[in-house]
C-alpha cells in the first residue's frame, strides 16, 4: 500500500476578483521512505497542494478530490482527527525559518508542546526527547540552547530546529516547502545534507517542494513538475533530467544556467519553448533575439588595453550602528573594508558572496548612494569620491542602476512613461516632448514591452515586466556603466532567463560595462567576464569566469562552488563533499586576521594574526596565505 | 533589566522638569490672580497675602521653592481652600479618582480583550460585524454624552440606580460612572485586539503550530494571545491618560468628589497651587505609568535586550 | 547641462502610439475599493448632507440662534410654532442652535486639523527626510511632549487666557500634530529607503524633485486617512472643552456646549440633550467610518 495517494485533487480560492483555480486535477502516489520532489515556479500550485494535504488552506480555499494517507481519507476528515495526523504522522516545515517559530516562546516550550499533545508526555520527559532530537540535527550545546529564544539562532540553525520539531514524533512523511530558499548557499548545503541523513536514519519519506532543479537532482528519487496548477510531467529523477518528455520540463531545464558547463549557451525562455506561461506574459516579446535558445553564444571580450571605465581603490564603507543601550559605545559595521577593482568598457564584473558580505553596499558606494569612508572611486578618469550632489549629477548619466525588487524600484504613483522619461527630464530638461516620447517608446520596445504601455502604472505589471521597465529607465540615457544589484534574484527561473538574455544582448549592442551582483553563482558565471568573490566586506578572490570555476584558489570560493547544487542527478550524487560548517560570523565583530578562518578547513596559526592581502596566484588574485598549498591539496584530492 | 530601568528613569527626568516648568510659568504669566475678587482688597492686605504665599519673590526663586517642596511631597497650600494644603486635597480626592479610573481600565481591558479576541476568531461573520459596529459606536459617542444618556435611562426613567453622588464608593453609585468612563476604552481595546489577533493568526508561526497538530485552544492561548496583546499593552499608557482626562467630566456629571472636580473648580477659581498640584501629580502619574508599561513590555518581549 | 543628448543606439519604434492603453492608477484602485464599502460611502454622503445642512439649515428657520421666543420657553419639539427640535430654557430655537453649533464644531474640526496637518507634515517630513541626529533630537522632543497631560494644559489655557476661538484652534491643533508628525516621519523614513527613491538619487534627480515627485505623492494616501480620523478627534476635544464651559462663548454655541446645557435640564427637557447628542455622535460615527474605509482602500499593507 502506498503511503500517500493524491487523486484528482482540485483547490479553488474565492477572492473578490473571482475564483482562482490553484490546483487542477492533480494525482500522484508515493511509497513509504520515498523522496519526491515537486518542482514549479511561483503560482504553480505546488505549495497549495501540500497545504490541502495538511488541511491548512486559508479560509477561502476549497478542496475537491481525494488525499489518502495509509488508506485514510484526509479530505473532509474532521479537524480533531486530522490533528492526530498532523505533526505525528505527517510533518511539515516551511520556507522562512525566521518567522516560522514563535518569537515569544523558547525553543523548548515550542518543541515540548508537540510531545505533550501527541504522546501525552510530561514536560520533564519531553525535555530529554527534545534535546536528543536537537543533537540529532547537530545543534551544538543542545542542552543549553534549547532554553533560548528563536531570535538567538541563525537562519540555518532555526531551520535545523524546525526539522527537529517536525521529527519529534517520528513521522512517516516530512513535507518540506522550499526549506532552503531563504538560506545562503553554504547553509543550504548543510540543510540538504541533514535531510539526507534524516532519510537514512529515520526512514522518513520526504516531499520536497522547490523551484530549484539542482536541489531536486541531488536529493529526490522521483520528481513531479507542476505548472499553472497542473502536472506537466512526473517520473524517476534521471528520466526527468536526462529524458524530459514535456516541453515545459525541457524549457525549465534549459532556462537555468549551469555551473558545470563550458560554453555560454543562450538560456531558453518559456515562451520560446511552447508558451505554457505565455498567457501570463503576453506583453513580453523577445525583441531582437540574438541567438536561438540552447545555441552557444560567442561573447565579445573587452579590450584589456582600453583605459579603465571604473577604477576603485581601497574603498571602505563603515557604518556606525545605533548603540544597544544608552551607555554602550556605538558598534562599527565595516560593510566594505578595502576593496580594489577595475572595470573596462564592455566588461561584466560579477560580484558574489553570501548575505552580509558587503556586495550591495559596494554597489551603493560605487554609485555614490552611500558615502565612502576612505578610498578612491574614479569614473572615466574623474575622481568622483567626494563630489557634491550637484557636481555628481553630470557623472550620473554615465552610471545607472537596476535593483533587486522590480516593483519596489518603480514609483507606484508614476506612469511607466514618466518613470522611463525621468532621467531624460533630469539631465536634458530642454528636450522637446516629442523627442522624449520617442526615446521612451523606443527604449520600451527595445526591452520587449512596446510603447502602448506608457500610460499604465507599475502595479499592473508582473515582476519580470517591472524589471524590464527598470532596465529601460537605466538605459534611456545610454550610460557607460550599469550596476545591477541582484536583478534576477526575485524572479522565477524562466523570467530570470529572459532578463539575463536581455541584459547580455543590450550589453553587446551598446558596449555597456556591467557590475552584476548576485548570490546565484551559476547566473553570475553565465553573464560575467570576471568574477569577484567577497567575504565579510573583503575580496577573497578575483578571477576570470573560467579560471574561477575550474581552478578556484581561495578555500571560500571552493566551498561556495561546491555548495551550489547542479541540476544533474548523476553529477550531484557523485559530489563527495562535506559542506562548509558553521555560519557567517557577524560583520560587526569579524574574526581577527583572515575573516574566513573560523570556517576554513585549511586554517593555520598565521591566519588568526595576519590579514591576507590580495596577490597573484596562477591566473587569479587571491587573499589567502595558504593559496598554493590549498590548491595543491585540492588537485591531489581530485586526482585520487 | 536594572540598567534598562535606570536609563529609562533618567530619561524621564527632563520630561518631568519640562512638565513642571511649563505648568508653573504658564500659570504665572496668565492674567488675573488668586486675589482678584469682586471688590478689590486694600493694597497692604494684598501685599501681606502675596508675601505670605511668596508671590513677591522673583519667579525663578518661586520655582526653586516649588521644586524643593515637591521633593518633600509638599505641593504648597491651597489658595482657595484656606484650611487645606494641596497635598491634603490630593490625598482626599485621589483615592476616589483612582478607584473610579482603575475600575474603568480593568473593566475595559477585560471586556475589550475578550470581545476583540472573539471577533478575530469569528472574522467576517455576523458576530464580528456586530462587535465592530458596536465598538465603532462606542468610539463615536463621547463619555460626556454617554453619561447623561445613561443617567436619563437608568436613573431618571427606570430609577434603578442613583443619578449621582459617591455614596462612599458603594457599587450602585460607582456603576454608571465606571461604565461611562470605560465604554470608549472598551471600544478602542476591542478593535485593537481584534486587529492584532487577526494579524497574529495569519502569521507563519501560527501556521507552524497548526501544522504540528496542536489543538486550537493551545494555538490561541499559548501561541497567539501574548503577541496579540502586546499592542494592547502599549495602548495602556494612552488609555490611562484618556481615562484620567475623562474622569474630569465624569466626576463633574455624577458629582463624584474626586481629583478631577478639584481641578475644574481650582481652574475656575484661579487656585494656582491646587491646579499646579493636580497637573503635576497627574503628569508624574502618567509618565511613571508609561514607564512601567514600557518596562513590562520589554520584559515580555524576549528580543529587547538590556 | 551643456552636453548634447546622444544619438540613440536603439532602433526607432514603428508608430504604435495610437494603441496606448489607459492605466489604472492606485487612486482609481482605491476609489474602486472604497465604492464597494457601503458603510463608508453612506457615511460620506451623511457628512456631506450634514455639512450642507449646517450651512443652509439656519436660514430655513424663522428664528436666529440668539433670539428668544417669549411665548415658547422650554417647549418640546413642536411643528405648529416651527420649533421642530423644541426650545431651551431661554426660549431659543434648538434646531437653529444645533445647526449653529454644528457650524462651529465642524469648522473647528477642519481648521484645527489643518493646523495639525501643516505642523505635523513639515515637522515629520523634515525629521524623516533628514534622518540621523536631527531626526533623533526632533523625535525625542515629540516623545517628551507625548508624555504631557495636554488636555490639562488646554484647560489651563482656556481658563487663564479667556475663551477665544483662535486659541481653541491653536490649542487643539497643537495636541494633534504630534500624531501626524509621528506618522509622516515613519512613512518618510520608509519611503526614503524604498528602491525607487534610491533609483531617483542614482539618476541625479534633485532633492526638491525627489520630494515633490516621489515622496509627497506616496505620503498623500496615509495623510488622507489620518485627516479623516483627526477631524472627529478634534471635534471631540472641542466638545469636551465646551462641555466644561471652556469652549465658545454664549450666545454662540457648539455641540459640546449644547450637550452640557441639555445634561443639566435632562429631567425636564430631555430633547435638549438628545438632539445635539445625536448630531454629535452621528458626525463622529460617520467620520470614523470614512476614515476606516479610506484606510482599507489606501493602506499599502493589503496590496
Amino acid at each position: 500500500m502506498s503511503l500517500l495517494t493524491v487523486n484528482r485533487l482540485n483547490v479553488r480560492f474565492h477572492t473578490p476578483d473571482g475564483e482562482v483555480h490553484a490546483v487542477r486535477d492533480l494525482s500522484f502516489a508515493m511509497a513509504a521512505g520515498e523522496t519526491l520532489g515537486i518542482v514549479g515556479e511561483s503560482g504553480s500550485g505546488k505549495s497549495q497542494t501540500m497545504m490541502a494535504v495538511m488541511g491548512l488552506l486559508a479560509a477561502n480555499g476549497r478542496v475537491e478530490g481525494s488525499v489518502c494517507y495509509r488508506g485514510e481519507e484526509l479530505v473532509g476528515m474532521p479537524v480533531a482527527q486530522l490533528r492526530a495526523i498532523r505533526g505525528r504522522k505527517i510533518s511539515m516545515i516551511f520556507q522562512d525559518p525566521m518567522t516560522s517559530m514563535n518569537p515569544y516562546m523558547t525553543v523548548f516550550d515550542q518543541m515540548a508542546q508537540v510531545l505533550i499533545h501527541h504522546e501525552g508526555l510530561s514536560r520533564r520527559a519531553a525535555r530529554s526527547r527534545c534535546v536528543e532530537m536537537l543533537e540529532a540535527v547537530r545543534i551544538p550545546e543542545a542542552g543549553r540552547r534549547i532554553d533560548m529564544y528563536p531570535h538567538e539562532f541563525s537562519g540555518g540553525m532555526r531551520q535545523r530546529v524546525m526539522i527537529a520539531s517536525a521529527l519529534l514524533c517520528r513521522p512517516d512523511l516530512l513535507i518540506a516547502d522550499e526549506p532552503t530558499t531563504a538560506l545562503d548557499v553554504t547553509v543550504q548545503a548543510q540543510i540538504l545534507d541533514l535531510m539526507r541523513e534524516v532519510r537514512r536514519e529515520f526512514g522518513t519519506a520526504i516531499i520536497l517542494i522547490t523551484h530549484d532543479l539542482g536541489v531536486v537532482a541531488g536529493l529526490c528519487e522521483r520528481v513531479l513538475v507542476m505548472n499553472g496548477g497542473q502536472e506537466m510531467e512526473s517520473g524517476p529523477v534521471r528520466d526527468i533530467f536526462y529524458r524530459p518528455q514535456h516541453l515545459y520540463t525541457r524549457a525549465l531545464l534549459a532556462a537555468v544556467p549551469r555551473l558545470d558547463e563550458q560554453e555560454i549557451r543562450r538560456l531558453a525562455t518559456i515562451e520560446a519553448a511552447g508558451g505554457a506561461r505565455a498567457a501570463a506574459n503576453s506583453l513580453a516579446t523577445e525583441a531582437g533575439e540574438a541567438a536561438a535558445p540552447g545555441e552557444t553564444v560567442a561573447r565579445s571580450e573587452p579590450d584589456p588595453s582600453a583605459p579603465p571605465l571604473l577604477d576603485v581603490s581601497d574603498l571602505r564603507v563603515h557604518f556606525r550602528l545605533t548603540p544597544p543601550s544608552l551607555f554602550a559605545a556605538a558598534p562599527l559595521l565595516k560593510a566594505v573594508d578595502g576593496v580594489d577593482l577595475v572595470l573596462r568598457p564592455g566588461e561584466t564584473l560579477g560580484v558574489v558572496g553570501e548575505s552580509g558580505c558587503g556586495k550591495s553596499t559596494l554597489a551603493r558606494a560605487v554609485l555614490r548612494l552611500v558615502p565612502a569612508t576612505t578610498g578612491r572611486i574614479s569614473l572615466l578618469g574623474d575622481d568622483i569620491t567626494t563630489l557634491d550632489r550637484l557636481a555628481m549629477r553630470t557623472h550620473r548619466r554615465d552610471m545607472q542602476v537596476i535593483f533587486q525588487d522590480p516593483l519596489a524600484s518603480l514609483n507606484p504613483r508614476m506612469t511607466v512613461g514618466d518613470i522611463v522619461a525621468e532621467p531624460l527630464h533630469t539631465h536634458y530638461p530642454r528636450t522637446p516632448r516629442k523627442e522624449v516620447r520617442d526615446r521612451v517608446s523606443r527604449m520600451l520596445t527595445r526591452v520587449g514591452l512596446g510603447p502602448q504601455i506608457i500610460n499604465r502604472y507599475p502595479h499592473e505589471f508582473s515582476g519580470g515586466q517591472c524589471q524590464r521597465i527598470g532596465i529601460a529607465r537605466a538605459l534611456v540615457l545610454e550610460p557607460e556603466l550599469v550596476v545591477c544589484d541582484e536583478p534576477v534574484s526575485a524572479l522565477d527561473v524562466s523570467i530570470q532567463a529572459q532578463i539575463v538574455n536581455l541584459l547580455m544582448d543590450i550589453q553587446a549592442e551598446m558596449n555597456l560595462a556591467l557590475i552584476f551582483i548576485a548570490h546565484d553563482l551559476a547566473v553570475v558565471r553565465h553573464i560575467s567576464h570576471r568574477i569577484m568573490v567577497m567575504y565579510l566586506g573583503r575580496v577573497a578572490e578575483i578571477s576570470d569566469r573560467v579560471a574561477l570555476y575550474e581552478r578556484p584558489m581561495h578555500p571560500y570560493t571552493q566551498a561556495l562552488i561546491r555548495s551550489v547544487p547542479i541540476p544533474d542527478p548523476d553529477r550531484e550524487r557523485d559530489k563527495a563533499y562535506r559542506p562548509l560548517q558553521g555560519d557567517l560570523p557577524s560583520p560587526v565583530d569579524p574574526p581577527s586576521g583572515c575573516a574566513f578562518r573560523t570556517r576554513c578547513p585549511h586554517v593555520v596559526a598565521r591566519c588568526a594574526e595576519e590579514v591576507p592581502v590580495l596577490r597573484q596566484v596562477g591566473d587569479s588574485l587571491v587573499a589567502c596565505h595558504e593559496a598554493e598549498r590549498v590548491r595543491a591539496a585540492i588537485d591531489r584530492g581530485e586526482a585520487a | 533589566m536594572l540598567r534598562y530601568t535606570l536609563s529609562r528613569l533618567l530619561g524621564a527626568i527632563p520630561t518631568l522638569l519640562i512638565l513642571i516648568a511649563l505648568a508653573f510659568f504658564m500659570i504665572r504669566v496668565a492674567p488675573g490672580g488668586p486675589f482678584d475678587t469682586e471688590r478689590a482688597l486694600p493694597p497692604e492686605i494684598e501685599a501681606n497675602l502675596r508675601a505670605a504665599y511668596h508671590l513677591d519673590e522673583p519667579l525663578y526663586q518661586q520655582f526653586a521653592r516649588y521644586l524643593g517642596g515637591l521633593m518633600r511631597g509638599d505641593f504648597g497650600p491651597s489658595f482657595q481652600y484656606k484650611d487645606f494644603t494641596v497635598t491634603e486635597l490630593i490625598g482626599t480626592g485621589f483615592p476616589v479618582s483612582l478607584r473610579l479610573g482603575g475600575s474603568a481600565i480593568l473593566l475595559a481591558l477585560l471586556i475589550g480583550v475578550t470581545v476583540g479576541t472573539i471577533a478575530a476568531l469569528r472574522q467576517n461573520t455576523r458576530t464580528d460585524y456586530t462587535v465592530m459596529a458596536v465598538s465603532m459606536t462606542g468610539i463615536s459617542i463621547p463619555n460626556f454624552v454617554m453619561a447623561p444618556l445613561l443617567i436619563l435611562l437608568f436613573a431618571v426613567t427606570l430609577g434603578w440606580l442613583p443619578a449621582g453622588g459617591w455614596g462612599g464608593g458603594a457599587w450602585n453609585h460607582m456603576l454608571l460612572p465606571v461604565i461611562a468612563l470605560a465604554l470608549p476604552q472598551v471600544a478602542y481595546i476591542s478593535r485593537l485586539t481584534r486587529g492584532s489577533m487577526i494579524e497574529v493568526l495569519r502569521s507563519n508561526f501560527v501556521r507552524t503550530a497548526r501544522a504540528q497538530g496542536l489543538p486550537e485552544r493551545t494555538v490561541i492561548l499559548r501561541y497567539a494571545l501574548k503577541p496579540a496583546l502586546l499592542p494592547v499593552m502599549s495602548y495602556l499608557g494612552p488609555a490611562t491618560a484618556a481615562v484620567i482626562t475623562g474622569s474630569v467630566v465624569i466626576e463633574q456629571i455624577f458629582g463624584v468628589p474626586g481629583l478631577g472636580r478639584y481641578f475644574v473648580q481650582g481652574a475656575l477659581n484661579r487656585d494656582y497651587t491646587l491646579v499646579m498640584g493636580v497637573v503635576v501629580f497627574y503628569g508624574v502619574l502618567i509618565i511613571l505609568f508609561n514607564l512601567v508599561v514600557d518596562l513590562f513590555y520589554a520584559w515580555l518581549d524576549p528580543k529587547v535586550k538590556y | 547641462m551643456s552636453r548634447q543628448l546622444p544619438g540613440m543606439g536603439v532602433p526607432s519604434a514603428e508608430g504604435t502610439f495610437a494603441e496606448e492603453v489607459k492605466g489604472r492608477s492606485l487612486w482609481v484602485d482605491a476609489w474602486n475599493v472604497l465604492k464597494r464599502n457601503r458603510a463608508a460611502m453612506l457615511s460620506a454622503c451623511l457628512i456631506v448632507f450634514m455639512a450642507v445642512l449646517v450651512v443652509i439649515g439656519p436660514w430655513l428657520s424663522p428664528y436666529t440662534y440668539a433670539q428668544t421666543d417669549w411665548d415658547n420657553i422650554s417647549i418640546g419639539p413642536d411643528w405648529a410654532s416651527r420649533h421642530i427640535f423644541g426650545t431651551d430654557a431661554l426660549g431659543r430655537d434648538l434646531f437653529v442652535r444645533t445647526l449653529h453649533g454644528g457650524r462651529i464644531s465642524l469648522m473647528i474640526g477642519i481648521v484645527a486639523t489643518m493646523v495639525s496637518l501643516i505642523i505635523g507634515i513639515s515637522y515629520g517630513a523634515t525629521a524623516g527626510y533628514l534622518g540621523g541626529r536631527v531626526d533623533h533630537v526632533m523625535m525625542r522632543i515629540v516623545d517628551i511632549l507625548y508624555a504631557m497631560p495636554f488636555m490639562f494644559f488646554v484647560i489651563l489655557l482656556m481658563v487663564f487666557f479667556g475663551r477665544n476661538i483662535i486659541l481653541i484652534f491653536v490649542a487643539i491643533g497643537a495636541i494633534n500634530w504630534l500624531d501626524m508628525a509621528r506618522i509622516v516621519r515613519g512613512q518618510t523614513l520608509s519611503l526614503k529607503r524604498k528602491e525607487f527613491v534610491e533609483a531617483a538619487e542614482a539618476q541625479g534627480v534633485s532633492t526638491f524633485n525627489i520630494i515633490r515627485r516621489h515622496i509627497v505623492p506616496n505620503l498623500l494616501g496615509v495623510v488622507a486617512v489620518y485627516v479623516t480620523l483627526t477631524i472627529p478627534q478634534v471635534i471631540l476635544v472641542e466638545s469636551f472643552l465646551s462641555f466644561l464651559g471652556l469652549g465658545v462663548q454664549e450666545p454662540m454655541t457648539s455641540w459640546g456646549a449644547l450637550v452640557n446645557e441639555g445634561a443639566q435640564e435632562m429631567e425636564t427637557a430631555p430633547w435638549m440633550l438628545v438632539f445635539p447628542a445625536v448630531f454629535l455622535a452621528t458626525t463622529l460615527f460617520c467620520f470614523n467610518f470614512v476614515g476606516d474605509g479610506l484606510r482599507d482602500a489606501l493602506d499599502p499593507k493589503d496590496r
